[in-house]
């Protein structure tokens, strides 16, 4: 899907370059479906039947709900599995965002994870605080300070780019483990934001997000973890990102950058300038990303959590199989979403797959993903027709008559 | 194409002489007819296939790499080697065989980001030499070389045919065609219409078979009513990228209703000075001043709110967002205000709107408001910058180079256009590397040296006397 407006022009080929050019649904496809055949490899390289674990992990996933056919004790199960997806796919649309629109302005934000996790400690130090705020205000202010947090984080890495030149790849790698380590330190024993409930004493959490700034639940039941509404967030906020990037001037200028910043500084926009903006746009997102979830199902930070969770990594997978276009992310969440939880321990039958094994398979899949887009000249020899039209027209500039 | 001559391949921007080329050098795939080599109907499936064919290419933009020497890059693909290794004596030897033989003279162990364009050229065809190529393939060779480099290609190519190596030349720069070609090929439109002996043909003939009509070639034009001055620029000072002074004290105006064209060997100050003026470059002394208002130092922004156009030198680099629509390009000066956006929100209608006659106006040929800028020909794409850049109807336009690259029909437009501006009543300060462009287009010469301003001359001086002045001025007396 074009976020550019569909080409005008008639031809097949123009069609399909205009495809390419704004996001394309053939390449991710084919590259997704390269992922799980390779996957599906591995699975049988371990003695288990490919096709039953990927349909035990697509039912483990809950998409199965969407089908009609589907009912009883399955349906109940299904609603529930797919909750969960959902509760996943959420702040995956995010943090992929937040890489996607630093690409969009040739910048590579790796710093999502830690932009992530900024925005849990904020969002979770503002809702467990304000006892006796109104309940939607309360929500709301815990959310702001959760995208802001992440803004800020990000934003350290863009203004070291404007003003020293730092490169944005190193600084937001070393901003994850800065945020790790903070947060290792707030919410450890005896840090200063560790938990003040006595229970918790020898535990190393935060204190627990107050009722009146949890999200709230709109699908099951609350106290089964329920669907929050975050999922809507997300998708507005998907629905902002291809605003802001295709209709405003912000938007203009951040693609102007992105694609030649020598003509952008022509246009008189200041590269620097964008820099920062960017990122700091950047870090809402996935800072809003970490809000969501800890507003939404979490409700507090244990410093283990902090460690292993990646679901700001996984948002540059999200970003890169989603060509960096609104749809494209929204989709490639769900799908990682679809995963993740398909494969999770608790979803998916022994006797098909062992589940273990399966967690890895999404991390097996993700890696191919990455590893396969980030190199399309793969993708494209395997489809030689398409090589060829690319180099008609690198060795021809000029169809002088247009069709 | 006979054994030993230089073969020159004549046409407009996107008449199909590089997919002609490419197509030769097996990039391409025809889709009907054959290619004969030495009496033999041949396939050519890929450059692989070519180069075992001794066929060679050079491209317009190189291939090589930059942190590579010399020698490294000529063998490159073809190593002569030692066990496993490079040998690298035979390599830098091989080079000098082949330099020798040919004259192409370069150093095998600089490394090629350490020299100049010219030399690198002369890289990528020793190169192809290397690769025992005696069909050479040149795309626009001199499109990127100074008239001293292109004397010197000029030289290596008539060694080269002296020693039975075929040439198919590219250009369409026509002076250089009757210059160095045995025989020309003119393609118009994908078709050829015509192979003709370059003795005998004239530059006013070899233009007419191309672009299928008489083309001026002096610009017509009447005498200038120059009125106010538009753009001051006193005691100028420039740095360049690496800090060093390039503009130095310079001062000059354009009127009103006059093109002030700036002449000058390449790299005397020339790019510095048009980046201070639009604001992409901040001066370190000095004033510059439209119609009156001081713009120094206020950025591009300042400068395009004073009414400062600027048809920039590179179209590629800084005039095009090459993956942008056109009318997306069109706004990229404009964006900012209504009523192409309002409220921080742009109006993709509108900006369509405003594209669709400026295409129209400017003769955009295949140009929609949706295509993107990185699928017109060259000649298109500098419309399309033109278009952008006059529309406003600046009170000064700075013109870098407007016809680089252009065929004879773009250029006689862009010329036309500039002059449009003049009698307008506007003012046009024109820098430019090519003489004759200088001469027809200006009312006045100003001579560019070393970051001064060292002479001003009319138009109509003589060669010599501009040349002279251009080395440094050193005298009319000579």
């Amino acid at each position: 899907m074009s976020d550019e407006g569909a080409p005008g022009t008639i031809t097949v080929a123009s069609r399909l370059e205009g495809y390419l050019r704004g996001g394309g649904l053939f390449i991710p496809l084919i590259t997704a479906f390269i992922a799980f055949l390779v996957g599906g490899l591995v699975v049988a390289a371990t003695g288990a039947n490919p096709i039953d674990t990927y349909r035990a992990i697509f039912e483990g996933s809950g998409l199965n709900w969407l089908f009609p056919w589907v009912s009883g004790d399955d349906r109940t199960l299904a609603a529930l599995n797919l909750q969960q997806t959902l509760i996943l796919t959420a702040p995956l649309i995010l943090t992929g965002l937040a890489v996607a629109f630093a690409f969009r302005a040739g910048l590579f934000n790796i710093g999502g994870q830690g932009q992530y996790l900024v925005g849990t400690f904020a969002a979770v130090y503002f809702g467990s605080k304000l006892d006796g705020t109104p309940a939607l205000l309360h929500v709301v202010i815990a959310m702001l300070a959760g995208a802001l947090a992440g803004a800020l984080w990000a934003g350290i890495a863009g203004l070291l780019k404007a003003t020293a030149g730092v490169n944005e790849v190193i600084s937001t790698i070393m901003l994850n483990w800065t945020a790790v380590y903070l947060g290792s330190y707030l919410f450890a024993l005896g840090g200063p934001l560790h938990s003040g409930d006595p229970d918790s004493q020898s535990i190393p959490v935060s204190d627990d997000v107050l009722e009146s700034a949890r999200l709230p639940v709109f699908w099951g039941d609350p106290e089964l973890q329920g669907l929050h509404i975050g999922i809507f967030i997300a998708l507005a906020v998907a629905v902002l990102f291809w605003v802001l990037l295709n209709r405003s001037v912000t938007g203009y200028e951040v693609r102007a950058v992105g694609l030649n910043p020598d003509a952008a500084e022509y246009a008189g926009i200041s590269a620097g300038r964008n820099y920062v903006k960017v990122m700091l746009i950047c870090g809402l997102f996935a800072g809003l990303a970490g809000a969501l979830d800890v507003l939404g199902w979490q409700f507090r930070i244990a410093t283990n959590d902090i460690q292993v969770s990646n679901i700001g990594y996984l948002g540059i997978a999200v970003a890169l199989l989603g060509r960096n276009t609104a749809f494209g992310t929204v989709a490639a969440a769900l799908l990682f979403g679809a995963l993740l939880n398909g494969t999770s321990v608790r979803n998916l039958d022994p006797a098909v797959f062992d589940p273990q094994l399966a967690t890895n398979l999404t991390y097996i899949i993700q890696g191919l993903i990455v590893l396969f887009v980030s190199a399309p000249v793969l993708v494209t020899y395997l489809h030689p027709g398409r090589l060829r039209r690319r180099l008609r027209r690198r060795g021809r500039p000029a169809p002088a008559e247009g069709g | 194409m006979r054994r030993g001559e230089v073969h020159a391949l004549l046409g407009e921007n996107g008449a199909g002489k590089s997919t002609l080329m490419n197509v030769l050098y097996g990039l391409h795939h025809p889709d009907e007819g054959e290619i004969v080599l030495r009496g033999e109907p041949v396939r050519i499936g890929s450059p692989r296939e070519a180069i075992g064919m001794r066929i060679g290419m050079v491209h317009q933009h190189f291939m090589l790499i930059p942190v590579m020497t010399v020698a490294e890059n000529v063998v490159l693909a073809s190593e002569p080697r030692r066990g496993a290794l490079l040998d690298r004596d035979a390599a830098e030897q091989r080079v000098r065989e082949l330099s020798e033989r040919f004259g192409l003279v370069v150093d095998p162990r600089a490394y090629v980001e350490d020299i100049g364009v010219g030399q690198q050229q002369r890289v990528e065809i020793l190169r192809v030499l290397h690769r025992g190529a005696d069909v050479l393939i040149l795309d626009e060779p001199t499109a990127v070389l100074t008239a001293q480099e292109t004397a010197e290609l000029f030289k290596v190519l008539r060694a080269l045919t002296a020693e039975g190596v075929s040439v198919i030349f590219i250009s369409h720069k026509l002076r250089e065609v009757l210059e160095i070609a045995d025989r020309v090929t003119v393609l118009r439109r994908g078709k050829k219409v015509g192979t003709v002996d370059t003795d005998g043909a004239t530059e006013a003939s070899l233009a007419k078979l191309m672009v299928g009509r008489d083309v001026l070639f002096r610009v017509e034009k009447e005498e200038a009513a120059a009125g106010d001055p538009l753009l001051q620029v006193d005691d100028l000072e420039v740095d360049d990228d690496r800090g060093l002074p390039a503009v130095r004290g310079l001062s000059l105006s354009v009127r009103a209703g006059e093109i002030v064209g700036v002449a000058g060997v390449d790299g005397n100050g020339q790019s510095e000075l048009v980046e201070a003026i639009t604001g992409l470059r901040r001066p370190r002394g000095g004033h510059i001043r439209v119609a009156g208002k001081d713009i120094t130092g206020t950025g591009v922004q300042g400068a395009l709110a004073a009414g400062v156009g600027h048809i920039a030198e590179d179209r590629h680099r800084r005039g095009l967002i090459l993956d942008f629509s056109l009318s997306e390009n069109l706004a990229l000066r404009e964006y900012r205000r209504s009523p192409l956006s309002r409220f921080g929100l742009l109006s993709p209608k509108r900006m369509e709107q405003q594209a669709r006659p400026l295409l129209e106006q400017y003769d955009v040929r295949g140009g929609r408001p949706e295509t993107t800028a990185g699928s017109l020909s060259g000649g298109n794409q500098q419309k399309v910058v033109i278009a952008r850049e006059l529309a406003e109807e600046p009170r000064v336009t700075v013109a870098a180079q407007p016809t680089r690259g252009l065929d004879v029909g773009a250029i006689e437009f862009v010329h036309k256009r500039l002059l449009e501006q003049r009698d307008a009543g506007r003012g046009v300060l024109l820098v430019s590397l090519e003489l004759e462009e200088i001469r027809s287009l200006s009312d006045r010469v100003l001579v560019i040296y070393e970051g001064r301003i060292v002479a001003e001359l009319a138009p109509d001086v003589s060669d010599e006397e501009l040349g002279v002045a251009m080395l440094g001025g050193k005298a009319r007396a000579a």
